[in-house]
């Protein structure tokens, strides 16, 4: 990339003069927002480039409160112009907002006193001729695995770097750079007219902590390759297995069950559990905000408030909610400096790897994909379409498609027998596999 | 036909900057400085605002303005895609400077052709919603909604309600001489409401929408109905069963349930995965997959629809594609690219998220024709199965044909009589089998009423489905009643 991103600096100043205008506007109370990025990636399939899309993005955020009214706008241009214009358009919504007692900024005694540094930041001077490469390296791998596989979605390579900066009328203004990379790779394998596809990613704060082009191209065709021969299963009860990287979606669930906006809205199979267990007793779950290079890192939230490690899950018991200012206020609670979401969630890994949970499990079915959205958080009914492998004494009996796996989170969240030690940290939320002691299997 | 959304496009998008054609010829020339077949600027501008209603509140309102240029160059099966959020000379040459990379060799592409402007068709009207109703109105409107949600039962605990309305002017030049413009003006609203009755918890939603200003909302008090509906919907929901688990007969609702030709065909029928021949769908054109009694198209053309477009996002007219015809597979959605690439001509399905985002063959408005049957007499010919009225969302896996869709109202089917209301299950099956199980088809098609949203490789666009009642002779159901 030729251009670079403007300084942090440049996008104080900007923030800083949003404030102003919207100050000078009338509002008491403003916050703003503005970030850039940029980034490349490139596309090889069958071997040949299939795409090069360099990337620029830039956009500012602003709120501001008149008393306990709101008006936000937004724009993706930076000029003196726009931001003008787009503060005003703030202020003109506030005119028409109703009065809300918890709207407004988050308590200024929460805001982040200093800005650690995470180790977020590691660009890589890589030129498209030099991501081509490793995204051919990678598909090449990943199709002379098998004879099996015979077509390619592509080897995707990218690499984007961002800097955000966020400053509110407390007088907080900080901002921090960040990158990320990513190399992801998806074949096709055909047998006996049945026709699979599976893929394999591998995402990094730094280029030195992405798995191999050779690894991620082979393991997308393994991956690919035990799919093939999948077939129904008969309806039944049965444990099931969720892969760390399908696992990772129960923890979402929960998240989301926790989170402020719907536990006062009253939408979610979780209220009024805090201090009450929710899953077994061995289950800990920590928010580790500060992990250094970690994804989902963050030294404040989108509110300015201080992000700090703490635990929400202990020895089974619900410790905390994931709460912005607004819903904290609702909940006549704190924020726990969750606006925009929580900051690595580490689910606490057990000693057993994925063979040994198929042993414990014995006969079951182990889910490595999981297919819509049939999650209901307020009534915590679970139903969605899943694929993966159906498992007698331990062993893999053979490849299994087109079921569903049914359940309630909050009975399964209890059923959990085992959090297994193979870590999937490529997201926000690290976890094991996970064994659910029966859920319903609806197939033949 | 009508030029005013050129003109309006040129003054909107090329004038505040000083473009104009020779400045277009310019950045096209300069994209066609290395050997690639040719290419397109897209440029767009969005105004875009939402309302939100809580506690009987208006809590929250946004605006934004968004707008900026992609310059996509094609050299065979690749693409060099560049994009800016400045609409400036400068700006859009570095763009077509970076796109056209994909094209290593510094030769000569094509010659431009001479400018063809593309007459726009005029199936919503070229305004801006925004402006259609005062923010005044606006907020009445949402406190109508909430009154009218809470009217209807004392157990409505809480009434989320919200607006939005979105105003988008495009202008694509090509170096084909393709010059074409749009304005598109979509609203949108929703309303989801939860109600509690001894400890049980439920909810329910509806919304709606188009493409026009926000009477589409008001007329025959249309937000007010939604409201009804989404109370509806969650009382009943408040009295569902464990759902059934496994294989049996599905009757499918009219309109919104047509999502399962989103996901069971729809998206397997796109150009680009059978052009790669990584849809299982992948040449079968000519062959059977579906029962006689399924005709099913894509119809960009339906006027005011939400997933209806003057032209798609290369600037080519859409049209109504018969995609399966008696249940015969007649054809794909096609964009330029892959048209190209496949000897066949571009559908009008070429759509993108945005001037950052490039365009693919994607879906307007899917449905299937209706057939002869009463909807009733369908019901009654079900001894025992289930039938599903609303869905949330689906997804398909297209190289397996494996679909999912979720339904929000179902109720079970017992000795050909509607009995009682079941859970919310994901049912499962396989696209290119699916069809074929259709063993009757109502005379009551109906189209969504404006809600969908289609998400593919990271890009959202709009789109709609629609569908008479049928019935599917077999189909998984992920219940939680083995």
């Amino acid at each position: 990339m030729s251009a670079r991103l403007p300084s942090q600096e440049r996008l104080e100043q900007i923030v800083q003069h949003i404030l102003e205008v919207a100050v000078d506007l009338g509002a008491t109370a403003a916050e703003a927002g503005v970030s850039c990025d940029q980034g490349l990636s490139v596309t090889v399939r069958m071997g040949e480039v299939e795409t090069l899309e360099y990337h620029r993005d830039q956009g500012l955020g602003v709120s501001v409160y008149f008393g306990h009214r709101k008006g936000s706008a937004s724009t993706s241009d930076l000029s003196e112009a726009a931001v003008r214009e787009t503060v005003q358009a703030a202020c003109d919504i506030a005119r028409y907002t109703g009065e809300d007692a918890c709207a407004g900024l988050a308590p200024a005694d929460r805001m982040a006193r200093e800005i650690p540094d995470l180790d977020l930041y590691h660009p890589w001077a890589l030129t498209a001729e030099e991501g081509i490469d490793i995204a051919r390296r990678c598909e090449d791998i990943a199709r002379a695995q098998d004879p099996r596989i015979h077509n390619s979605e592509g080897a995707t390579l990218s690499t984007h770097e961002g800097l955000r900066v966020y400053g509110n009328t407390h007088g907080f203004l900080g901002g921090y750079p960040s990158t990320r990379h990513s190399l992801s790779c998806s074949v096709l394998a055909e047998q006996d007219g049945q026709m699979q596809r599976d893929y394999w990613y591998t995402v990094a704060r730094a280029p030195e902590d992405l798995q191999s082009p050779e690894d991620v191209g082979r393991i997308a065709a393994e991956r690919t390759v035990h799919r093939l021969g999948a077939r129904r299963i008969a309806t039944c009860q049965a444990p099931v297995l969720f892969a760390p990287e399908v696992a990772t979606g129960l923890f979402r669930s929960f998240v989301a069950a926790i989170r402020g906006g719907n536990l006062y809205r009253r939408s979610s199979f979780l209220l009024d559990k805090l201090g009450e267990p929710i899953f077994p007793a061995f289950l800990h779950i920590e928010e580790q905000p500060h992990l250094p290079r970690g994804l989902g890192s963050a030294p404040f939230d989108s509110e300015g408030v201080a992000t700090q490690r703490r635990a929400l899950v202990e020895g089974g018991v619900l410790r905390g909610y994931v709460l912005d200012s607004y819903s904290a206020c609702r909940l006549g609670m704190e924020t726990t400096g969750n606006a925009g979401g929580v900051h690595n969630l580490r689910v606490q890994p057990g000693e057993e790897d994925l063979p040994a949970l198929l042993r414990r499990m014995g006969t079951g079915l182990l889910v490595t994909e999981l297919m819509g959205q049939g999650v209901n958080l307020v009534t915590g009914d679970y139903s969605r379409g899943a694929a993966g492998f159906w498992i007698e004494n331990g062993e893999v009996a053979h490849p299994v498609h087109e079921i569903t796996i049914a359940g309630n989170l909050a009975r399964m969240f209890l059923d959990i027998e085992a959090v297994g030690a193979d870590v999937d940290t490529r997201g926000n939320i690290h976890t094991g596999s996970v064994l659910v002691r029966e859920m319903t299997i609806a197939g033949d | 036909m009508t030029d005013q959304p050129l003109a309006l496009a040129k003054e909107t998008l090329l004038a505040p900057a000083g473009l104009d054609e020779g400045a277009l010829e310019r950045a096209l020339d300069r994209l066609m400085g290395h050997a690639v077949d040719g290419g397109d600027l897209y440029f767009q501008a969005t105004h875009f605002e939402s309302w939100l209603l809580e506690d009987g509140i208006v809590k929250e309102g946004n605006h934004s303005i968004e707008q900026g240029v992609g310059v996509r160059a094609i050299a065979g099966e690749k693409t060099g895609f560049a994009y800016s959020d400045e609409i400036l000379l400068p700006a859009l040459l570095s763009a077509a400077s970076a796109a056209r990379a994909i094209a290593r060799q510094p030769g000569r592409g094509l010659a431009l052709r001479a400018w063809q402007p593309v007459g726009t068709p005029r199936l919503y009207p070229p305004l801006d919603p925004l402006g259609t109703l005062s923010a005044d109105d606006k907020v009445e409107l949402l406190r109508r909604i909430d009154a009218e949600a809470r009217r209807q039962d004392a157990r409505v605990r809480q009434v989320i309600a919200s607006l939005a309305g979105v105003y988008e002017v495009v202008l694509v030049a090509a170096t084909d001489g393709t010059l074409a413009a749009d304005v598109r003006p979509l609203v949108r609203m929703n309303v989801t409401v939860i109600v509690e009755d001894g400890g049980r918890r439920e909810q329910g939603s509806s919304g709606g929408g188009g493409r026009g200003g926000y009477a589409l909302l008001l007329d025959d008090d249309r937000h007010l109905w939604h409201a009804r509906e989404a109370v509806r919907q969650a009382l009943v929901n408040l009295e569902a069963v464990e759902a059934p688990a496994g294989v049996m007969p599905v009757v499918l609702g009219p309109g919104w349930p047509g999502v399962l030709l989103h996901e069971a065909v729809g998206h397997g029928l796109e150009g680009d995965f059978n052009r790669k021949g990584t849809s299982a769908f992948a040449g079968r054109v000519g062959e059977r997959v579906a029962s006689p009694l399924c005709t099913v198209v894509d119809d960009g053309t339906l006027p005011g629809r939400r997933g209806s477009l003057n032209i798609d996002d290369e600037g080519t007219p859409t049209q109504r594609t018969v995609l399966i015809e008696r249940g015969i597979l007649k054809g794909y959605m096609q964009d330029r690219l892959n048209a190209r690439l496949m000897g066949v001509t571009s559908t009008g399905n070429g759509r993108r998220e945005s001037y950052a985002h490039q365009p693919m063959p994607r879906m307007t408005n899917t449905y299937m024709l209706p057939g002869e049957h009463d909807p009733q007499e369908i019901i009654a010919s079900v001894e025992r199965g289930l039938y599903a009225v609303n869905f949330g969302g689906g997804q398909v896996d297209i190289t397996s044909g494996k679909f999912v869709f979720s339904a929000s109202e179902a109720y079970l089917i017992e000795k050909g009589r509607v009995t009682r209301p079941v859970k919310g299950a994901t049912l499962i099956g396989d696209g290119p089998e699916v069809l074929t199980k259709v063993s009757m088809v109502g005379n009551d098609l109906q189209l969504d009423l404006g809600v969908g949203t289609c998400g593919k490789d990271g890009q959202s666009v709009p789109v709609g489905v629609g569908q008479p009642t049928l019935k599917v002779d077999a189909l998984t159901v992920g219940g939680t009643r083995g």
